[in-house]
């Protein structure tokens, strides 16, 4: 190491250089030399940098203050309005930001303004030397050598087998983290409860919704008759359940075979969960009868059974069919007929095992 | 400590503090480690700040994130919300997002430290993600440095990680829904996909597990893989000592710059307090993070632009762009029974795959190519090394396509356009923008290094006009002074190396291709000037040329 006690650049222009001695390339000029600052001539300007600097603490000071004053002094009781908490967020923050950028700034001022600002020069030594590899490779060979393990490979193989199975057991440990899937994604909330047709019901209240109540370019968020009853797991189902109800002109929807009877009047519904990733598919875009995912994008054509029109998505959103109850009441005539929201693995295995 | 001690008779300290301080250094050697590092010296440039901003703020992390565990409970039990913010008063929502309403409303200063927390994070992210593009377009990443690179590109991914995992704890609306966009990412994974869905949310979506899972990754797994990181970085730049921009008297044996003790010293330990002062200003002034705007997690609602934290961005815009249905045929295709979810898989996997192979590889690659074994200490200027700095802009550029994509609502909305069309111009430059990047960028480059040249050979332009005696009207150049020339003229500037044979004698193949390589790399390039140049510009006679005055500019990186 450099003699860096008087701070002088005592190995500018030394130093070797690579490839110093090609003619053909500039010599390095070494360090160039050092410029005095003000406050290194001048004593009047080193003690206004003094100041600076003690003022610059000293509103550090005046920001701890501010933040105690605005800690103590704002109380947050039950009858505090979001804009007190405003208040005081916003005092804290100046206080702590003043605390911390007082003692900052004066710290880098006082650095940069009156500590010496000579730059110095100091040897790069070698990562490793080749002394220390071949005194290293004999530390190694005697290590191997004394535990044997060249001379004995019974032990070697063995140990290698062991260590490899070890780790096992830590992986086979966590199997209980979560259930095998079975086909409980194939199903949702929808499916006749004993031969009872589930209503539709207005999200989140759960009222159950009139084919009357349901006017051409209306739009419904719709959740399965008892879901708000559950005692438990709602948020599961309610993440397959979800469902867009509209009514458009009943002869601008193009029911394929077979799902001539799954709407009613014009009335359709559709799953609401995007089968890109799962997004719920939220933005009816009533005159042009698409339905857009905000999170991505994918639009689906309400009258070609929400067939993907653009981005992502691959597959239409699945349609529940539906028709009116005894009381005019909107009822799911079944569940699904093919699994809801993302698509996965096993999920064409699901739709066969739902039709057949 | 004076010198005077002998073996014979032990230094006694006189005062109070000397005999602690020596009770101490007795015992731990503390004298050996502060004459090893009391003065080592360490390059200052305004550059190398981006890494200690990522540490700084990652010690915010830690103390804010202490702070907030207190008061956080990350259970998804369902309760009743009965807190001070009236909007929500006897929702029904999970004990999480409860606790985070409390810490918002009725915990003082909770609402502060959230966000100062929160601000820390997308800060931390972010200044590691300069300091490393700072690494690459200077080449700092060359040898000795290589494995120091991949600790980066490692904390990058942690960082990342940190981030998701925190980011969904509060369980409000817009992180379920961020997590159950991840959910379905990961159901699109062939075989194992559902398999794993269900262990991590323990069982269907939501589940009631998931929260407290990702607490403690956030909170114990994730923090404790950072710190270790960080700590072995950190080792590795005390074993390499810090690079250097070049300059004069600045080279591959040598490190200039401030000692540690006190000027070095004083300047980062008083920059962790600017850090922490900017990020309690910004968490002063600016919302971030709203939860109690958007409610608790449920499965029907959503906010139409919504984006994620800026560093899932990329993904998120990647999962954007890839069409669903590409000409009426469909990306997602059922193959022997079993459905292959493509046009999920691929965006949510490739790009990033890609970004990250050749961020990790990119050291070796670029040794492979130019077969330079030396050890480099002396930064490239980017322009000096016009390909690596091409590449660079060109990855670059498709990160920012993807990032960009991830707000193309809002694209659409503020500047009213379609958002179709959005969507197919960012397809476009998935494709094209890189390649037009990199050959922008080399081209500028290469510019700029000419334009090095000529101020190396002729000066600077002074802006003072003369006229000749015979009419002639000319501006005055001035020029260098050899210090600030020797920074212009000072690099490397290698030719292609072509095809070498191997010990048998054989030319082979990836050799070949190598050689094909290192020629696109190298082919096109500006060489230093060189001192015979210089005297032939001068003997030109170059009547502008006037004495370097003490208001010459200095010319900066």
């Amino acid at each position: 190491m450099g003699n860096h006690s008087d701070g002088s650049p005592n190995h500018s222009g030394t130093v070797a250089t690579a490839g110093q001695n090609e003619v053909e390339k500039f010599q390095d000029p070494g360090l160039p030399p050092h410029r005095l600052r003000l406050a290194d001539t001048d004593p009047v300007a080193a003690k206004r940098a003094e100041r600076q600097v003690a003022i610059l603490f000293g509103i550090s000071v005046i920001g701890t203050l501010v933040f105690l004053v605005a800690y103590f002094a704002i109380d947050l009781g039950k009858d505090s309005t979001i804009a007190t908490i405003r208040t005081q967020n916003l005092l804290l923050g100046l206080g702590t930001a003043f605390a911390m950028l007082g003692i900052g700034t004066g710290i880098v001022h006082w650095a940069k303004a009156l500590m010496p600002d000579h730059e110095v020069s100091e040897e790069r030594h070698a990562i490793r030397t080749e002394e220390d590899r071949q005194a290293a490779v004999r530390i190694v060979d005697d290590i191997v050598e004394e535990t044997g393990i060249k001379r004995r490979p019974l032990i070697r193989n063995t140990l290698l087998g062991a260590i490899a199975l070890a780790p096992l057991p830590a992986l086979a440990v966590f199997g209980d983290l979560g259930p095998r899937p079975d086909n409980t994604l194939a199903h949702t909330m929808w499916a006749p409860d004993g031969g009872k047709l589930k209503r539709l019901t207005r999200d989140p209240d759960g009222t159950p919704i009139k084919a009357s109540d349901v006017t051409i370019g209306s739009a419904f968020h719709v959740i399965p008759e008892g879901l708000n009853e559950l005692p438990e797991g709602k948020l599961n189902a309610k993440a397959k359940a979800v469902v867009l109800l509209m009514r458009l002109d009943p002869s601008s929807l193009n029911p394929s075979a077979g799902r001539e009877n799954w709407s009613y009047n014009g009335i359709v519904a559709y799953s609401k969960i995007c089968t890109h990733v799962g997004c719920p598919v939220a933005l009816y875009e009533q005159q042009t009868h698409h339905l857009l995912c905000p999170c991505h994008q994918s639009t689906f054509d309400l009258t070609q059974e929400c067939k993907v029109i653009f981005g992502p998505a691959s597959r239409p959103l699945p349609q529940l069919p539906i028709a009116v109850d005894a009381e005019g009441y909107l009822v799911a005539t079944s569940d699904f007929k093919e699994p809801v929201g993302p698509s996965y693995w096993e999920r064409d295995e699901h739709e066969r095992l739902i039709n057949s | 400590m004076s010198a005077s001690s002998t073996a014979e008779a032990p230094f006694v300290p006189e005062s109070k503090v000397g005999r602690f301080t020596n009770f101490v250094d007795e015992r731990v050697g503390g004298s050996g480690i502060l004459r090893e590092f009391g003065r080592k010296v360490f390059p200052d440039h305004w550059s190398f700040m981006f890494g200690e901003v990522a540490l700084y703020s990652f010690v915010i992390l830690l103390m804010s994130g202490t702070f907030l565990t207190f008061f956080f409970d990350p259970s998804m039990a369902e309760t009743h919300y009965q807190g001070s913010y009236t909007p929500l008063y006897n929702v029904d929502m999970s004990v999480a997002y409860n606790s985070s309403l409390n810490i918002s409303f009725d915990v003082r200063g909770g609402l502060f430290m959230r966000q100062v927390h929160h601000w820390a994070a997308l800060l931390f992210v972010a200044s590691l993600s300069v300091h490393m593009l700072r690494v690459f377009f200077t080449g700092a990443f060359r040898k000795p440095r290589e494995m120091n690179w991949v600790v980066g590109g490692v904390l990058l991914i942690l960082s990342m990680a940190a981030g998701f995992t925190g980011y969904s704890l509060p369980d409000d609306l817009l992180s379920g829904n961020g997590l159950r966009i991840i959910d379905g990412v990961i159901k699109s994974i062939p075989i194992i996909g559902t398999y794993i869905s269900f262990f991590l949310f323990g069982g269907e979506f939501p589940g009631t597990a998931i929260i407290g899972r990702l607490y403690v990754l956030h909170i114990l797994l994730v923090p404790a893989l950072i710190l270790l990181m960080i700590v072995i970085h950190l080792f590795m730049v005390v074993v390499h000592k810090h690079t250097q921009y070049p300059g004069p008297g600045r080279n591959d044996g040598n490190v200039v710059g401030y000692p540690l003790g006190p000027v070095y010293a004083a300047k980062a330990g008083g920059f962790f307090f600017i850090v922490f002062g900017v990020v309690a200003l910004m968490a002063a002034a600016f919302t971030i993070n709203p939860i109690w705007n958007y409610g608790p997690y449920d499965p029907s609602p959503v906010s139409a632009g919504t984006q994620p934290d800026w560093y899932i961005g990329f993904v998120d815009g990647a999962l954007r762009l890839m069409p669903g249905v590409i000409n009426g045929w469909h990306v997602e295709q059922t193959i022997f029974g079993h459905t292959l979810t493509l046009n999920v898989l691929l965006p949510a996997l490739v790009p990033a795959g890609i970004i990250f192979t050749v961020l990790f590889t990119y050291p070796w690659i670029e040794r492979w190519i130019t077969k330079d074994n030396r050890e480099h200490h002396v930064l490239d200027r980017p322009r000096n090394a016009p390909t690596r700095t091409a590449i660079g802009v060109a990855g670059f550029t498709w990160y920012c396509v993807m990032w960009a994509a991830a707000g193309s609502d809002l694209i659409a909305t503020h500047f009213s356009v379609s958002l179709n069309d959005v969507t197919y111009w960012l397809r476009t430059l998935f494709f094209v923008g890189p390649f037009i990047a990199f050959f922008v960028t080399k081209r500028v480059a290469l510019a700029l290094q000419r334009k090095d040249r000529e101020i190396a050979l002729h000066g600077r332009e002074t802006g003072r006009i003369v006229r000749l005696p015979h009419g002639e009207f000319i501006e005055v150049h001035a020029p260098l002074d050899e210090y600030k020339r020797y920074k212009l003229v000072g690099f490397e500037s290698p030719l292609p190396l072509p095809a070498q044979p191997n010990g048998h004698g054989v030319v082979t193949r990836s050799e070949k291709r190598r050689a094909a390589l290192s020629k696109w790399f190298f082919e096109d390039r500006v060489a230093p000037a060189t001192p015979a140049e210089l005297e032939a510009a001068h003997a030109h006679g170059h009547h502008e040329t006037i004495e370097a005055g003490a208001d010459q500019k200095s010319l900066s990186h």
